[in-house]
């Protein structure tokens, strides 16, 4: 049992905090929101060159393979900083699938661009409706004599606009999960560009006959792996929640001692001082659940690795709906404006619950295995 | 970072393991499974003898004192095991709370009569705090001691004392001074229950058992030199106790110990002709519970992994108290649920209701008390908001 950080781990979290608090401020973050874009390419860049997108590469692929431990501090303090750049859908979801799915010569052509910044690629596997059930995928791709032809909608995928490379999962006629390297430009693409609620960027996907090569499917039948790329998808997604609830609880805390009201602070106000002190709670309780997803990361029983991570979704997901609207509360009326990161934390933390999968859904997903037990 | 035992961890809980399994007497377990308290006064002191003749009478005591040198997370594991065994609990009154007072602040003479017969179960320790004025307010407490030559003379009342019907000794806060701050007059006593003037009065509880009793002191003659450390110091004494011996303090064994109850109550029970399990709403219920208590069981581990690194047990044992004491009483809420109206039956003479019955709905009742004993969790909410939050 062992709860510390190595010093290569703690090199990456300090590396990673110390350039948001320079570059990515309250202001400057505002005005990447407000923007056409939605984000910075130059801070993708840096990012890049600080080598914080080849941290789940292997060596072997000019990576820094930090592991779920590094992912895990990485997008803490990406979460803190409520970046609007795709790190989590391209240097994490992303190049995970295309590390433990794709072939050689496709990781040599695709990972090197993708660790610099230079490319972006993104997984578009929720559909409308779908949930994250596997089963239930209704995009389809059908053989012929080239090699696929794709078809079908692919849901709210975040970072679609800025991507260059759509991974997207598909029910192929022979009964195979596939995985699919499209181009963003290619032809028969409808992009429907949509700005979500916590102010990220991201589109609805219509394929539409899509013409691809055989060589643009990754793996075989991809069932098994897409479920672990998912799974870390989710347990990263956690972290950076995490790195979210650390922001909003302290500022909340913060403004407790600073705004007085009566005379006094209101922090002072024993109702106020429990309603933090359960908020503290919840965020402690977030915390083991992180490690717990961060470790059942490399699970190879597919059962108990889904299990545990669904179940820290669920509780992460508790926690954020909790402290986020206590957190509005307890700033009263200045919690409700723009002006302040409560509100924008606030949004980010309703995006984690209905993202990859609702609170309720994991909470499902885990009360299945126990009845199952 | 590494949530699992190590080699070394795991070695030794399978050493705890097979002890529980070789030397816990059957009777004892299965009385500790069914909840029935009927032979405790002979229980918990047969198997305190058993634990003792094994050298881990006491695991938390230094090895000078007779302890065993385990570490927290070894505590841990041998509290866990414990409780998943159905092992009774140790009385904490004694290993736990007076002894460590006696160590760090008794005098030779203290340590070397009490702390031999605390490891072998000779003396039964109870605890006299808590007055009908003064709970949450302990400080306020009015029971006084004045001193008459080599003896002091206590008049006052107990409240809340636990088993104290059992007890050889008791040891009391009493009131030294009355001039100054409240906390600055206040003396640490242990007082022999043979001593004429004491009487001990039961205090039925909302489950029908006698677990607490009123305790009176009348006259009663103490001599000065079972007075540990110095006068009106006790409140310091009293400190440290509280903050000692916190690793148990989440309850993690016991509580998975009635989640497995729980889930096999619901395994078994059925409703509308299926097992209570294949309901939905009720598995889901578990699921939440289930999910809290291992966020805690990591949260637990946590705060001894940082104990270890030699950061001083802090505030954080408040964030256990609460959400241990939380999390066993809706495991004990869930389990009367599951017995749906046979969960009624509270008494059934001549005829055996089954062996969930009536105990789930006595141990819900009687559980209800940990969220009100050893600091309220809205006292333990203060000291989160005042020592950690800082507010």
């Amino acid at each position: 049992m062992d709860f510390s950080f190595n010093d290569e781990q703690q090199m990456l979290l300090d590396t990673t905090q110390r350039f948001l608090a320079s570059e990515y401020g309250f202001d400057q973050r505002r005005k990447l929101l407000e923007s056409d874009e939605g984000w910075s390419r130059g801070v993708w860049k840096q990012l890049g060159e600080l080598g914080l997108l080849a941290i789940d590469i292997p060596e072997a692929d000019g990576g820094i393979a930090a592991g779920p431990v590094g992912v895990m501090l990485v997008a803490q303090a990406v979460g803190h900083g409520l970046l609007l750049e795709p790190f989590l859908s391209s240097a994490i979801v992303a190049t995970r699938a295309i590390v433990q799915i794709a072939s050689d010569a496709q990781c040599a052509r695709w990972l090197p661009a993708l660790a610099s910044g230079e490319r972006i690629a993104v997984l578009a596997h929720d559909e409308a409706g779908a949930g994250i059930d596997f089963t239930r995928i209704g995009t389809r791709a059908t053989r012929d004599a080239q090699g696929f032809s794709l078809s079908g909608s692919k849901s709210v995928v975040y970072h679609a606009p800025m991507a260059d490379l759509y991974l997207v999962s598909a029910r192929v006629d022979d009964g195979s999960l596939g995985l699919f390297a499209v181009a963003a430009d290619a032809a028969g693409i409808t992009r429907h560009a949509l700005r979500t609620v916590d102010g990220q960027r991201a589109a609805d996907l219509d394929f539409d006959k899509v013409r691809l090569d055989a060589d643009a499917r990754l793996g075989a039948d991809v069932g098994d792996a897409l479920a672990s790329v998912i799974d870390c998808a989710i347990a990263a997604l956690c972290a950076e929640t995490f790195g979210v609830l650390d922001r909003i609880l302290k500022a909340t805390i913060e403004y407790s001692r600073a705004r007085k009201q009566f005379g006094t602070p209101i922090g002072s106000f024993q109702a106020l001082q429990h309603r933090m002190a359960d908020m503290l709670i919840q965020f402690e309780q977030a915390r083991s659940m992180m490690y717990l997803a961060t470790e059942r990361c490399s699970d190879t029983d597919a059962g108990a690795r889904r299990a545990s991570i669904s179940g820290a979704k669920a509780l992460i997901g508790q926690a954020a709906r909790f402290i986020g609207q206590q957190a509005v509360q307890l700033h009263g009326g200045m919690g409700m404006t723009d002006e302040l990161d409560v509100s924008h934390c606030f949004k980010r933390l309703l995006a984690f619950e209905l993202r990859m999968g609702t609170t309720d859904e994991h909470l499902e997903i885990y009360r299945r295995g126990l009845q199952a037990e | 970072m590494d949530l699992a035992f190590d080699a070394e961890e795991q070695a030794f809980r399978d050493e705890v393991r097979a002890f529980l399994r070789d030397k816990l007497p059957d009777d004892i377990r299965r009385r500790v499974h069914l909840g029935d308290g009927s032979t405790i006064d002979t229980d918990i002191p047969r198997w305190q003898k058993i634990l003792n003749a094994h050298g881990w009478g006491a695991p938390a005591w230094p090895v000078e004192f007779g302890g065993t040198g385990w570490s927290k997370t070894q505590q841990f594991i041998f509290d866990t095991e414990c409780a998943l065994a159905d092992a009774p609990p140790q009385l904490a009154f004694g290993v736990k709370m007076v002894a460590p007072v006696l160590m760090r602040f008794g005098s030779p003479a203290q340590q070397q009569h009490f702390l031999p017969r605390i490891l072998a179960a000779d003396d039964w320790w109870c605890q006299g705090y808590s007055e009908p004025g003064s709970g949450s307010d302990l400080a306020s407490l009015k029971t006084r001691a004045e001193l008459d030559g080599d003896h002091y003379v206590v008049n006052g009342q107990k409240v809340w004392n636990t088993l104290g019907q059992f007890a050889d000794w008791i040891f009391c806060l009493v009131r030294t001074d009355s001039s100054g701050k409240p906390q600055r007059g206040i003396s640490f006593l242990l007082i022999d229950m043979k001593t004429p003037g004491i009487s001990v009065r039961p205090t039925r509880l909302l489950d029908g058992t006698h677990e607490v009793n009123e305790i009176w002191f009348d006259n009663v003659r103490v001599p000065v030199g079972n007075r540990v450390g110095d006068e009106n110091a006790g409140w310091t004494y009293a400190k440290y106790l509280l903050g000692h011996e916190r690793t148990n303090i989440a309850g993690i064994g016991a509580s998975q110990r009635e989640l497995r109850r729980l889930k096999q109550m619901a395994r078994t029970l059925e409703r509308n002709e299926r097992p209570l399990i294949e309901d939905a709403v009720f598995a889901t219920r578990i699921a939440q519970v289930e999910l809290e208590l291992k966020a805690l069981e990591i949260t637990t581990l946590r705060v001894i992994f940082a104990e270890a690194q030699n950061h001083a047990p802090g505030p954080e044992a408040s964030i256990l108290k609460i959400r241990g004491t939380e999390i066993m009483q809706r495991i004990t809420e869930l389990q009367v649920e599951a017995l749906g109206a046979r969960g009624l039956i509270a008494e059934s003479p001549g005829h055996d209701p089954g062996e969930e019955i009536p105990r789930a709905t006595e141990t819900y009742l009687n559980q209800r008390k940990l969220t009100i004993f050893g600091g309220s969790n809205e006292i333990q909410r203060n000291i989160i908001a005042q020592m950690i939050l800082q507010l």
